[in-house]
This record gives structure tokens, C-alpha cells and sequence, in this order.
């Protein structure tokens, strides 16, 4: 798509996208939001920018295989759980870091897994779209 | 230690073909070591089973459903157990000599030693539940050895034939077990037994005649007998193992077991004497037509058993120790046999006794055991077997109905007494024929194992006492169900009724031997193209194949429309049945109170939904579609689900991306191609399945709801897992396994879609050249 | 609320089984993206319907006070969303596909041509 406007507003607009649908996965766990919404969004943003500059200039940008950034997302949610083999809990327990003296709940085992299932939904749409928008 | 003994055939069973590679020729007497073993081990029971005492162990399986691996030794199983791991021994033995050079000989003592384990299994077995999955590993295994010799089409139909009718009658038998463990609250039959006869019991007739289904299929009675002729296709190891000694008396072990609680009634004896008499009259008489010595001996096999299903039906002292003085002579004389007639095939070429004779000289070993054996199934003095003779006329002569009984008896025996000295006689003595190998004594392998068997039928016929006190009364003990007063029956027979019966079936058996040949002639005139179950049974078959054949043509007809209509028109049907069988259509629908803007959400996503169906061109149906979905997700949102909604209109906006990529470059528009008549049954189709939604979501929706898991989820998404969002704690905590296979999900339709992009237009069906896009892949 | 819902939902299905009905594969597919959201509206009210109260817990609590909606079919419905739209995305492919190498999307036109491809594969075998 050739518009002048376009094109100079995408950076700006898919990189807002991309922090927010961050900033929605780590919302998720205590209000709406979360990997799978998070993930959509991005995979959204990613959308735009593929109609603004081309498949190409997505590929670039994510380095790699989108297919490859959701095995990524799988590995990441299915080796969260197997910590919690190490403790003795059952596969997938989740396990949390609680210091005493700062509040902060977001190293955690679950969260890892939300990263995981927003990078496989990031990937999978990713790579629907950008093999479509390629196809002749 | 029993389970042991009986897990470790299976491992052995595992690693028989490699031991064989690595023994060679030495394989057999290397093998037949373990059996050995397990013998002497199942011996060690022997003066504590004797004094009357039973062993049990236990250890779980399917514990919540009260299937326990337990297995159970008393008279009864003992007696099989050493039986099974004896022969068994000498059988792998035999089978060194017997398969000399085959190249499937290692896999042939897998196959054995599974189907030991199997039977030792299926005679230890205490749960009812293990009981029948050794039951049917029997009829798996019997298939695998009578099949052996798969190339030949005989032996791949006999083999067929043989598990189709005894692993269908142990299905009926599994039924049976079923309604016993409904019948009586336990599925341990040490439970069962000891808790005495279940004659009153008002599923007693069912379970009764599921349990004979069970077991007149696995033991051959008329009119199951035809499979067991036609399973001596398999080698003779297998023969006289699994289809003389063992696997074919599992059904008469099981009358023997379960007689203590199903035994005992009118139904009982009447049932069992007349199926058995009658298989012991026919196995007879069609024994002496045939000519084939191993043909022969499996007719009488089907008769032996015929006689024992006789004597357990009358259930009387002397019916019960007959029964197993009967079991164990004729495991010694008809294994012996078996044996006997594999060597004469194996050294002569020919299993027909018409040409055989006068083989005395050149195989005299062989010989002398075919006389032992056969002297033992004549029933003659001091030998066991007519030990067991005389107690079954005992028997007999003091039953209610002792002049039919008994004249069933004295025919029956009789003839065999004539298939006996055919067998036996026959082939070794007389005038010399030719034969197509020049005969020699085989090796150790082939006659050490009818040897030990024919004078172990001497031996306990000699010193009576022995097997009697430490076998016969604890067997015929364990299916009385209480201890049996054993009177010893002495060698030199005393003057009396069984005595003349016996001389009386003597002087038949030599009447008809002398006649045999006219016998035979006049039998297989009469049998002539007569129609018979086993006919029956390929008839059965195809018949079974016809009918799949139609039903497959009538219903995979390649038509896409056809799949769907079937498949919903089931699907109004399923949903529909209980709605009317229950009566579920709401007497009155209440208007709910709800703010305007609800209804109008909600008729959004009607017309919605209404004008997707209505779409004429792609622009249509692709704004339709996004009206259905945004009004979806308003939903969401309006009843509390602000996840679902934001995932909703993400998707949405999504699936325009994808729709628009996809859609616009299809030339084809949307519009409805149908003719009028298939669109209003298609409506009406339609209109039944959208019905019973609603009415079946409206019943559903009536009726209290179990929120056990959403009050759980509810007070431990902060306490435990420290999360406010309990949709997401679900999710990635909870659940989080399911989770994980949802987005694997995600992953393999984005890898099939991106699969079926990159295959390459005019790839997925060459032409000419033939080679399918799957197998240029897997080349790549 | 929810014998409300239960009549849109019964409309939803019914649309749904009309348009499986069509004799365009383009029309299926149409018939599948209705099929979904009928589905996910159908276990939404069949866990009961609730206005306007989340599932979160307060930040001041521990565990919730009020009655709030059902998460458990959310949590369900949630990923079946994201599964219906991969499915669909792959379904919508395999349509295009379809025509490529068929040249039509009337399923019994489609039928037609099918034997040539079954031949053909068992010459390849």
C-alpha cells in the first residue's frame, strides 16, 4: 500500500501496539487480559505493518521463522512446568518468588507460561498471514 | 511368587527368538529349562494343597474398579499348573527336535511360552476380570500357533475360525462374569465360591448359560467341536499342547471352578450331561471316519472333553474324582499320542493310517510309547486310564438316569477304545507299507517326550495311591466345594458292575476295530455333503463380509453431502430422543427483565447471523459475519466476560485480515445454488437440530448447577496461585496442562496451513508421473 | 436470561446446519464460523448467565465477595476462540486450495472429481 501517511504513521502505530499487547499479557493475571489477548493484539500490529511495508519488512523484523517464534512460545510454557518437578510438585505446579520486602508477584512460573502461549499465538497467526499476503 | 512365575513366561516369551539364535540347535533343552523350573516350583505346593490348604496373592490393577491381578492356587489350579508347566516342558523339548532347521522356529517358542503364561494365568487367576484377559490371550495365542504356517490358506482359515468361536464365546463368558460380579458384590472368585451356591439368585439362569457359552466354545462341545479339527493345521507341539492338554480344557476348568456357586441345580444337569453326551457319541463317531492319525486323536480330544463335561453336569463323589482322575490320564495318553503321530510324520512323510504299518521295527522307541499311551486310552489294567474308566461307570451306574448314562459311557468309550488301537496298533505293527520317506527312529528331542508321558500313564497307573491322594481328591475336592472322603480305587480290579462295563466296552472296541474299515465306509457315506456348523460357520462369515461390503457401499459413497446429512440428521435425532422420551419442551417461558440495550445486542446478533445466511456476495457475507461476531463479544462483555470479549473482537478484527487475503481472490460468490425442494428439507433438518438446542439449553439451564470447581477456582485463584484474574489463573495455572495442549493446537492449524500453502499448485495430483506430494516431501 | 439466549443460540445452530447443507464449500465455511460462535454462546449460558460482574477478586480481598460471573466456561470458551479462529483460517486455506486444483467449490462438482485423484494416488502406491 502506497499512502504517504500510512507509512509514517505505522512505525509509531506498531510499535505502541506491540508495548501495549505486552502490557496487556502481564495485566492478565489480575485483570482482563493475558497471553492470548496480548498475543492477538500483537499479531494485529504485526498485520498493520505487514499492509503498510510488505511481508518482507516483517520477516525482517522478527528475525526469525514466526512458525519458529511459536515453538519458541511451546517450549517456554511446556519447560515452566518442569520446574516444579525439581520441588515435588506434580508437572506444570505453579511456583512463585515472594521476597519479603518488595511486593512485586511477577516472577513466577506461571507468567512464564503466559509469555508462552502469547508467543505461540503471536507466531501462529504471524505466520497464517505473512505466507497468505506472500502467496501468488 | 505366582504372579511371578506367571509374568516371567511373558518375558521369556520376549526374548525366546534371540535365545534361539544364540542356542541354534541347542535351543530346545536351553528353553524347556524354564518350564522345567516352574514345575518343580508349582511341586513345592503339592503337600500343602494335599492337606488342604489354598494359597492366594494379590496385587492391584485397576483398583478403582475392582480388578485385582490376583491369582488363587488350590486342587484345581495346582493340578493344571503342573500339568501346563510339565507338558509344557516336554513340549518345548519336542519342539527342539520336532522344528529342527524351521526358520521361524525361534518365533514358534515365543509364541509357546506367551501362550504358557497365558494358560497358567488363566487357571491361577483369582479376579474374574484376569481370569478372562488370560482367558482370551489364549484364544490370541492359539490363533498365533494354529495360523503359524501362514503361507498355507487352510491354516490362516482354521486360525480364523478358532479365535472368531472361542474369543467370542469368552465375550458371551464376560457378560457372564459380569452379572456374577453384580450377583454376588465381588469379583474375587474365593469370594464367590465361599459364598456357596447362587441357584436362587434370579440372574443365575443368565449368568449360567453365558458361562457355558464361554466354555462349550473354548472346550469344543457340540455343536462348537468344528474348530478344533480344523486347528490341527498347527504344527503338532501345538497340537498336543494347547488343543489336547491344555488350552481346550480351560472351558471344562472353568465348569470345574464355577461349580461350587452355579452347580448343583436341575439346569446344571440337565444342560451339561446332554451337551456332553452327545459331544462324546459324535467326537466318536466322527473320529473313526477319518484317516488322518492326527485328525483322529482331535476328535477324540473333542470327545474326552464331551465325557468330562458329562461327568462334572451329574456332580455326584464318584463323578467329581472320575472327572479328575479322567483329566489327568488323558493329558498323560492323548499328549503322548500327539506326539507319537508327529514323529511318525516327521520320519515317514504321512500322517495316514492307511499308510502306515508295520513301522515296529525301524522306530521301536516310538512305537513302544504309542503302545503305552494307547494301552492307557483303551483303558486296560494297571493302567491309568483304566483306573479312570472304572470310576466313571462308578459313576454312571448309580445316576438318576444310569441306563442312558451309562450306555453313553460304554459306547463312547468303546469307540475310542477302537481309535486307540487304530492309532496306536496300527501304524507300528502288521504288514509293512511304503512310505514316502524311508523311517528311522527319531532323535532324543522326538521321543523322549511321549515316552516320559506314556510311562508316567503306567507309573500312576501302577502305585494308584499317589496321584490319588496328592491330585485326584484335592481336585475333585476343589470343584465339590468341600472336602471329598477319598476311597483309594485299587490297581487289580475288584469284581463288580464298573468292572463288566469296562469288559463289556472292551469286547465293543474290538468288535468295531475289526470292522473298522466297513465302519468307516458306512459313516462317511452317511456324512456325505452333510451341511455342519463348520460350514456353517464360512457361511456365517460371509455372510458378515457381505453385509459390510453393502453397508460400506451404501454409506461411503465419496459424497460430501451425503457425510453431512447423515451426520446432522443423527445429530437431531441424538439430541431429540431424550428430549421427547423425557418430556423436556418448558411449559412456560418467563420474559426476562433486562435493560433495552440487552435485547438489542442480542437482535443484532440475529440478523446478524440471519443475513450471513442470506449473503449473496462475499462483501456480504464477510460484513455479516463481522456483525455476528462484535454482537457476540458485546455479549461477552454485557454478561461479565470481559476476556472473552476482548479476545472476540481481537479475532474479529483479525479474521478480516485473513478473510480478506483469503475470500476476495475465490471468484465465487455465496449465494444458495439449491433448488427449492432440497432447500426445505435441508430447513427442516435445520430447523429440528436449532429446536432442540434451545429447548434442550433451556432444560439444562432449569435444573440446579454443581459449582463445586467454580467455588474451588473462586477461593484459591489469590490464596494459592496470586492472581485476581481467576479466567486467567484458570488458564495458565489451574488448567494449565490443558492450556499447553490448546496452544499446540494453535500451532499445528497455523503448520497444516502453512503446509497446504506451500505445496505448489498441479503437485497434489501429478500427472502421469504418479508420485503424491506426501512422498516427494519425505524424500526432500 | 437464558432462555433468551437459548432461542439465539437456537437460531445460531440452525443457521449453521442450513449452511452446512449448501452445496458451496464457500457456504460450509461460512457455516463453521457460525457453528463456533453458536458454540461458545452455548457453554457461556449453559454456566449461567451474570450481569455485568467479572470473575476478578477485588483489590482489597482475597477471595471475591459478590457474585461474579462463571470463569470456568470463560476460561474454556477463551482458548476455544483463538483454536475456532486458527481452524478457521486453515479451513478458509484449504477452500482456496480446493478450487485451485479443482476449479470449483459445488461440492458435488467437486465430488465429480475426486476419483481422478483417488486413481491416481493408488497408482502411486
Amino acid at each position: 500500500m502506497s499512502s504517504l501517511i500510512l507509512r509514517t504513521a505505522v512505525p509509531l502505530l506498531v510499535s505502541l501496539m506491540v508495548v501495549f499487547s505486552i502490557f496487556v499479557l502481564f495485566r492478565g493475571h489480575n485483570l482482563p487480559g493475558g497471553g492470548f489477548v496480548g498475543g492477538l493484539i500483537a499479531a494485529s500490529g504485526l498485520a498493520v505493518y505487514m499492509i503498510a511495508s510488505g511481508p518482507a519488512a516483517v520477516r525482517r523484523a522478527l528475525i526469525i521463522h514466526p512458525i519458529g517464534v511459536a515453538g519458541i512460545g511451546i517450549l517456554a510454557a511446556a519447560l515452566s512446568g518442569v520446574l516444579a518437578l525439581f520441588v515435588g510438585g506434580p508437572y506444570l505446579t505453579g511456583l512463585w518468588w515472594l521476597p519479603d520486602n518488595i511486593d512485586i508477584k511477577i516472577v513466577a512460573t506461571p507468567v512464564i507460561f503466559d509469555i508462552g502461549v502469547y508467543l505461540t499465538v503471536v507466531g501462529s497467526v504471524a505466520a497464517i498471514a505473512l505466507e497468505l499476503e506472500e502467496w501468488r | 511368587m505366582i504372579s511371578q512365575a506367571v509374568l516371567t513366561c511373558f518375558a521369556l516369551a520376549l526374548f525366546a527368538p534371540f535365545i534361539h539364535q544364540l542356542m541354534r540347535s541347542h535351543s530346545g533343552w536351553v528353553l524347556a529349562i524354564f518350564p522345567a523350573s516352574l514345575f518343580v516350583h508349582f511341586l513345592g505346593y503339592v503337600p500343602g494343597v494335599a492337606a488342604g490348604e489354598t494359597y492366594r496373592e494379590a496385587m492391584p490393577w485397576v483398583e478403582t474398579w475392582g480388578v485385582y491381578l490376583s491369582f488363587y492356587v488350590d486342587g484345581l489350579s495346582l493340578v493344571f499348573a503342573l500339568l501346563i508347566t510339565g507338558i509344557g516342558a516336554l513340549i518345548i523339548f519336542y519342539t527342539g527336535g520336532y522344528l529342527a532347521g524351521h526358520p521361524h522356529q525361534g518365533r514358534f517358542y515365543g509364541f509357546m511360552l506367551a501362550f504358557m503364561g497365558s494358560m497358567l494365568g488363566l487357571v491361577l487367576a483369582d479376579n474374574l476380570i484376569a481370569l478372562f484377559v488370560f482367558w482370551e490371550l489364549t484364544s490370541v495365542t492359539s490363533f498365533l500357533l494354529i495360523g503359524f504356517d501362514h503361507q498355507r490358506e487352510r491354516a490362516r482359515r482354521a486360525a480364523i475360525q478358532a479365535l472368531f468361536v472361542t474369543a467370542g464365546g469368552g465375550l458371551a463368558m464376560l457378560a457372564g462374569f459380569v452379572m456374577l460380579g453384580a450377583a454376588t458384590g465381588t469379583m474375587e472368585m474365593s469370594e464367590i465360591l465361599a459364598g456357596g451356591s447362587l441357584s436362587a439368585h434370579r440372574l443365575y439362569m443368565p449368568i449360567l448359560l453365558l458361562v457355558l457359552a464361554g466354555a462349550f466354545t473354548k472346550s469344543a462341545q457340540v455343536p462348537f467341536h468344528f474348530w478344533l479339527p480344523n486347528a490341527m493345521e498347527a504344527p503338532t507341539p501345538v497340537s498336543a499342547y494347547l488343543h489336547s492338554a491344555t488350552m481346550v480344557k480351560a472351558g471344562v476348568y472353568l465348569l470345574a471352578r464355577m461349580s461350587p456357586a452355579l452347580g448343583g441345580t436341575d439346569l446344571w444337569a440337565t444342560i451339561l450331561p446332554i451337551f456332553g453326551g452327545a459331544t462324546l457319541i459324535y467326537g466318536t463317531l466322527l473320529g473313526l471316519r477319518q484317516t488322518d492319525l492326527k485328525l483322529m486323536l482331535a476328535y477324540t480330544t473333542v470327545a474326552s472333553l464331551g465325557l468330562l463335561v458329562m461327568l462334572l453336569g451329574l456332580g455326584s463323589e464318584y463323578a467329581l474324582l472320575a472327572a479328575a482322575l479322567y483329566l489327568i490320564a488323558h493329558s498323560f495318553f492323548k499328549g503322548a499320542l500327539f506326539l507319537v503321530a508327529g514323529c511318525v510324520d516327521h520320519q515317514t512323510g504321512t500322517r495316514e493310517t492307511v499308510r502306515l504299518g508295520g513301522l515296529m521295527r525301524a522306530m521301536p522307541i516310538t512305537a513302544f510309547a504309542a503302545l503305552l499311551a494307547g494301552l492307557s486310552m483303551m483303558g486296560i489294567p494297571f493302567f491309568f486310564g483304566f483306573l479312570a474308566k472304572e470310576v466313571i461307570y462308578e459313576a454312571t451306574a448309580y445316576a438318576d438316569n444310569m441306563w442312558l448314562l451309562t450306555t453313553v459311557a460304554v459306547v463312547g468309550n468303546g469307540l475310542m477304545f477302537t481309535i486307540a488301537a487304530l492309532v496306536a496298533w496300527g501304524p507300528f505293527f502288521g504288514r509293512r507299507m511304503e512310505t514316502p520317506k524311508a523311517p528311522r527312529e527319531g532323535s532324543l528331542y522326538l521321543w523322549l517326550g511321549p515316552l516320559a508321558l506314556a510311562v508316567l500313564g503306567l507309573a500312576f497307573g501302577a502305585y494308584p495311591h499317589i496321584p490319588q491322594d496328592l491330585f485326584v481328591t484335592p481336585v475333585a475336592s476343589a470343584i465339590a466345594g468341600y472336602e471329598v472322603h477319598h476311597a483309594t480305587f485299587p490297581t487289580i480290579p475288584k469284581m463288580g458292575l464298573p468292572l463288566i462295563l469296562s469288559g463289556v466296552t472292551v469286547a465293543f472296541g474290538l468288535f468295531i476295530f475289526l470292522i473298522a474299515g466297513w465302519v468307516r465306509a458306512f459313516l462317511n457315506a452317511a456324512g456325505q455333503r452333510m451341511w455342519g456348523p463348520d460350514r456353517g460357520s464360512d457361511q456365517f462369515l460371509a455372510a458378515l463380509d457381505f453385509l459390510s461390503r453393502t453397508l460400506v457401499g451404501l454409506l461411503q459413497t465419496g459424497r460430501l453431502r451425503l457425510y453431512i446429512t447423515v451426520t446432522l440428521v443423527v445429530l437431531a435425532i441424538t439430541l431429540g430422543v431424550p428430549i421427547i422420551a423425557y418430556g423436556l419442551f418448558p411449559s412456560e417461558i418467563s420474559v426476562p427483565q433486562a435493560p433495552f440495550h440487552v435485547y438489542g445486542v442480542l437482535l443484532l446478533t440475529v440478523v446478524g447471523a440471519l443475513a450471513l445466511m442470506f449473503a449473496r456476495s462475499r462483501l456480504q457475507a464477510i460484513l455479516s459475519m463481522g456483525v455476528t461476531g462484535i454482537s457476540v463479544a458485546l455479549l461477552f462483555l454485557l454478561f461479565g466476560a470481559p476476556d472473552l470479549a476482548y479476545t472476540q473482537f481481537m479475532v474479529e478484527t483479525l479474521s478480516v485480515v485473513i478473510i480478506a487475503l483469503v475470500l476476495l481472490r475465490l471468484p465465487v460468490d455465496t449465494y444458495d445454488s439449491r433448488h427449492i425442494l432440497p432447500s426445505l428439507r435441508d430447513a427442516a433438518i435445520a430447523g429440528a437440530v436449532g429446536v432442540f438446542f434451545t429447548v434442550l439449553l433451556i432444560a439444562v439451564t432449569a435444573r440446579p448447577m454443581d459449582l463445586t470447581l467454580t467455588d474451588y477456582f473462586a477461593a484459591h485463584a489469590y490464596v494459592s496461585a496470586h492472581g485476581r484474574n481467576i479466567v486467567n489463573v484458570i488458564l495458565v495455572d489451574f488448567r494449565a496442562l490443558d492450556t499447553l495442549g490448546e496452544i499446540v493446537v494453535v500451532m499445528v492449524a497455523g503448520l497444516a496451513a502453512l503446509a497446504l500453502i506451500k505445496i505448489r499448485r498441479g503437485k497434489l495430483v501429478p500427472p502421469g508421473n504418479g508420485a503424491s506430494p506426501d512422498d516427494e516431501r519425505g524424500a526432500s | 436470561m437464558e432462555p433468551l439466549f437459548a432461542i439465539v443460540i437456537g437460531i445460531m445452530f440452525a443457521i449453521t446446519v442450513f449452511l452446512f447443507l449448501s452445496r458451496s464449500f464457500v457456504r460450509i465455511v461460512l457455516g463453521i464460523f457460525m457453528l463456533s460462535n453458536a458454540t461458545h454462546l452455548l457453554i457461556f449460558t449453559a454456566g449461567r448467565l451474570t450481569f455485568e460482574s467479572p470473575p476478578l477478586i477485588p483489590y482489597d480481598q482475597s477471595v471475591p465477595i459478590e457474585a461474579i460471573a462463571n470463569p470456568l466456561p470463560q476460561a474454556l470458551i477463551l482458548t476455544a476462540i483463538v483454536i475456532s479462529f486458527a481452524l478457521f483460517a486453515f479451513v478458509l486455506i484449504l477452500t482456496y486450495r480446493a478450487y485451485q486444483e479443482l476449479g470449483t467449490v459445488d461440492v458435488d462438482e467437486m465430488n465429480a472429481s475426486e476419483p481422478r485423484a483417488a486413481a491416481s494416488e493408488e497408482a502411486a502406491e
